[in-house]
């Protein structure tokens, strides 16, 4: 564990911080979203606003596979496990606790009877196919590019040993078509977020390369900084990114070098390609609709395919009344923005996917940032007034 | 079977004896009969021998001592029920005898009762009711009267044991959740997460390598060298057994309506259980300890009862990890290593499968 030490060095860190503060220009405010929710967990966990002057702000991302996907979908696994009584739901653990309509959960569904199992992996699930062969088990899988190639790995191997009664439900989105539909929002609309630029996510940057987010710099002259998930690494890469703001540049640099190249895993982006096909459109919560954002199962291994084989339907549905996820998924709004925060929701009860996730900005405020809330509610003060101001 | 092998079988019964080394738990090992007797007397009375067991009556009938008396009970159902560093006899020991240690006294006697599994192995068994009687031996504390039940195969999981204690409270102590005072030092008496860690690392699913032993230990001998130590200042005693030191602390900020402040750096964790959590996604502070206690001490006499602590055995890594604060929301909160701070809360959701 040495190795993760030296990335948790209290020296360090002052370092860092000394230099933020005084490379920060006074006169500037700057805005950086950290894209990941792994990034958004880390920031709180070991209490990183601490050591950043005033006048740098993270902005949370919606990086967070259970938190963005939308209410219709976690309805289509809902009406699955209940019109199938010959149907295993195999799910990761956070995904069971998320609301869906009437604020129903596939773990209150469990209760009522269904068979709704947590699993720690896609193996788990094939090993359930194979122990309940008179059984249906359906995977759900979430995820960004980092989920992605093991589920594939996970088909593949269901077609190898033909496990029949075996299949997917799909709903693995797409990193880099987020990050443009966050960019694509008109500045002039109540949507806007006003990004300057993002701390890059670690994990799905291994995968896909950095040269995944050319756009960024390219399109809409954003710098990103590839960054690890460790506290020195995001101190690193916010001064990385300051110091290109600073200098009027806008590149896609790496800060985490020790793991990410700049055309990613070949090998897991091949898998994913044989396996996967590009959906033209899906919803994502907060973000509404986005072109070719994610993936579903290709013709060739449709037999593995849930939403083919129960003839599943997607019926957009709205979230918890009152729940200010979508804003917050966007950047546009904090989570004490939002009334129900810590009042009505909370982790133990929550009411929206970013309250439940680990990663979600609602559940990292909640566990790890709830004495800040005097802080937190006169910076969004202040961020309101200069939009008011900025719009007038 | 014909005839002949049946009252051949019939006629071994009468003498029968248990086999410890193939034998398992059958039903009538819990009915009251000769069987029982036998798993009684071969097993249970000769690991625990003392005179009050050894009067053989459905209770055990002791001279009451002048003072406060302390009355604790808990259930152990854990697995796997063999670990590192212990089983669950060991545990069902320690446990009880920490619960009676944390009110600040020393424990008396104990009682223990057993559910036992149709078809669990008697040699396994006895491996249990051997570590128990040594547990008991080191605390210094006699079992003194127990129960047994058998129930049928799948409706247990093994073995069960539920212990009760009684203690007398040391003199001077007075400790309790809700004394914790504005300024007042936390301690920890060693490294934590041991035992949480040591146990995933053994259940089905979790399998990781570690050489990590449980930090099960009876710590009585540790709170009256504390209290020796302290004139009169130790003001909160708890162990952080399940949730950690998290919902330990977080428990006592809630009873005495103050704050606490941790920091990170101080805080001793093995190299080995802090790679553990990592790889699982725990973290030390919300992992379970059995060897280990918090105390809440007056500032000005930490330094003499850390001295204490570090004498012991049990408290060699002692040390003084944070301190109490005032706070209106009674928050838990942490310095991290690199200078930030963030809230220590409880563990929400579903935690982890029993493991303790
Ligand atoms: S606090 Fe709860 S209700 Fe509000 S936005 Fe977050 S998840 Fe939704």
């Amino acid at each position: 564990m040495k190795y993760v030490d030296e990335f948790r060095d209290g020296e360090r860190a002052r370092g860092l911080a000394a230099a933020l503060r005084q490379e920060a220009q006074p006169g500037r405010h700057y805005r950086l979203m950290e894209f990941c929710g792994g990034h958004t967990h880390a920031v709180f966990r070991y209490g990183i606003p601490d050591l950043l002057p005033d006048n740098i702000e993270l902005v949370h991302g919606p990086g967070c596979p259970v938190c963005v996907l939308p209410t219709g979908r976690l309805d289509m696994a809902m009406r699955l496990v209940l019109d199938h009584p010959e149907v295993i739901l195999a799910s990761y653990g956070d995904m069971l606790r998320v609301p869906g309509s009437e604020r129903r959960s596939l773990l209150q569904a469990r209760a009522d009877g269904a068979d709704v199992r947590m699993v720690y992996s896609i193996s788990d699930a094939l090993e359930l196919a194979r122990t309940n062969p008179q059984r249906q088990v359906v995977f759900f899988g979430i995820g960004f590019e980092t989920t992605t190639p093991p589920t594939a790995l996970g088909i593949l191997e269901a077609r190898r040993s033909a496990l029949d009664n075996f299949s997917v439900f799909c709903n693995h989105v797409l990193t880099p078509a987020a990050m443009q539909a966050i960019l694509n929002v008109d500045p002039a609309s109540e949507e806007s977020v006003e990004i300057d630029g993002f701390i890059g996510p670690s994990h799905v940057s291994v995968v896909i390369g950095s040269d995944s987010y050319a756009f960024c710099a390219g399109q809409y002259h954003k710098p990103v900084v590839i960054a690890g998930f460790e506290p020195l690494d995001v101190l690193q890469s916010i001064l990385m990114l300051v110091r290109q703001l600073n200098e009027g540049r806008a590149e896609i640099e790496n800060q985490y070098t020790r793991a990410v190249t700049s055309q990613g895993n070949a090998k897991a982006q091949q898998v994913v390609q044989e396996v996967f096909t590009l959906r033209p459109t899906f919803e994502w919560r907060g973000l509404g609709q986005i072109p070719t954002s994610a993936l579903a199962i290709s013709d060739d291994y449709a037999i593995f395919d849930a939403e083919k084989r129960f003839a599943m339907r997607y019926v957009p549905a709205a979230g918890t009344k009152g729940c200010e996820c979508p804003a917050v998924l966007r950047g546009a709004k904090k989570p004490i923005d939002c009334k129900l925060f810590a009042t009505a929701c909370s982790p133990e009860s929550p009411l929206g996917s970013c309250m439940v996730s680990d990663e979600g900005a609602c559940a990292a405020y909640f566990t790890y940032g709830r004495f800040r809330e005097d802080a937190l509610q006169r910076q969004s003060q202040q961020r309101a007034a200069v939009k008011a101001r900025r719009q007038a | 079977m014909n005839q002949v092998d049946k009252s051949f079988q019939a006629g071994r019964r009468q003498t029968r004896k248990l086999d410890l080394e193939h034998g398992r738990v059958e039903m009538n090992h819990g009915a009251g009969g000769r069987a029982m007797a036998d798993l009684i007397d071969l097993l249970f009375r000769q690991a625990f021998d003392n005179p009050l067991l050894n009067q053989a009556n459905d209770q055990a009938c002791f001279e009451v001592a002048a003072g406060r008396m302390v009355l604790t009970t808990d259930s152990f159902v854990i697995s796997p029920l063999f670990f590192p560093g212990g089983n669950i006899g060991s545990l069902a020991v320690h446990g009880t005898v920490n619960d009676l240690a944390m009110g600040g006294a020393q424990p008396l006697y104990l009682t223990a009762g057993f559910i036992l599994e149709e078809g669990f192995p008697l040699k396994d068994l006895a491996r249990i009711v051997d570590a128990m009687a040594e547990a008991a031996r080191e605390a210094g504390v006699l079992i003194v009267t127990g129960d047994t039940k058998v129930v049928e195969r799948g409706k247990g999981d093994g073995v069960f044991i539920n212990t009760a204690g009684v203690g007398r409270v040391l003199d001077g102590v007075t400790v309790s959740g809700d004394l914790a005072q504005v300024g007042d030092k936390v301690l920890v008496s060693g490294t934590i997460g041991d035992h949480g860690v040591a146990i995933m690392s053994q259940r089905k699913g979790l399998q990781f390598a570690t050489a990590l032993q449980s930090d099960s230990a009876s710590l009585n001998a540790l709170v009256a060298h504390m209290a020796d130590a302290a004139g009169g200042g130790l003001r909160v005693l708890r162990d952080p057994t399940r949730g950690g030191l998290a919902a330990t602390l977080n428990e006592i900020a809630a009873q005495s309506s103050v704050g606490v402040r941790l920091l990170e750096s101080a805080l001793p964790v093995r190299s080995e259980v802090r790679g553990a959590c990592e790889l699982l996604g725990l973290d030390p502070l919300n992992v379970a300890n059995e060897g280990k206690l918090i105390a809440i001490v007056a500032a000005d006499q930490a330094q003499q009862i850390l001295a204490a602590m570090q004498r012991d055995p049990n408290g060699t890594a002692a040390a003084i990890i944070g301190e109490v604060i005032e706070d209106p929301m009674h928050l838990v909160r942490m310095v991290t290593a690199i200078g930030g701070e963030r809230v220590i809360d409880w563990l929400h959701g579903e935690q982890l499968p029993r493991i303790c």
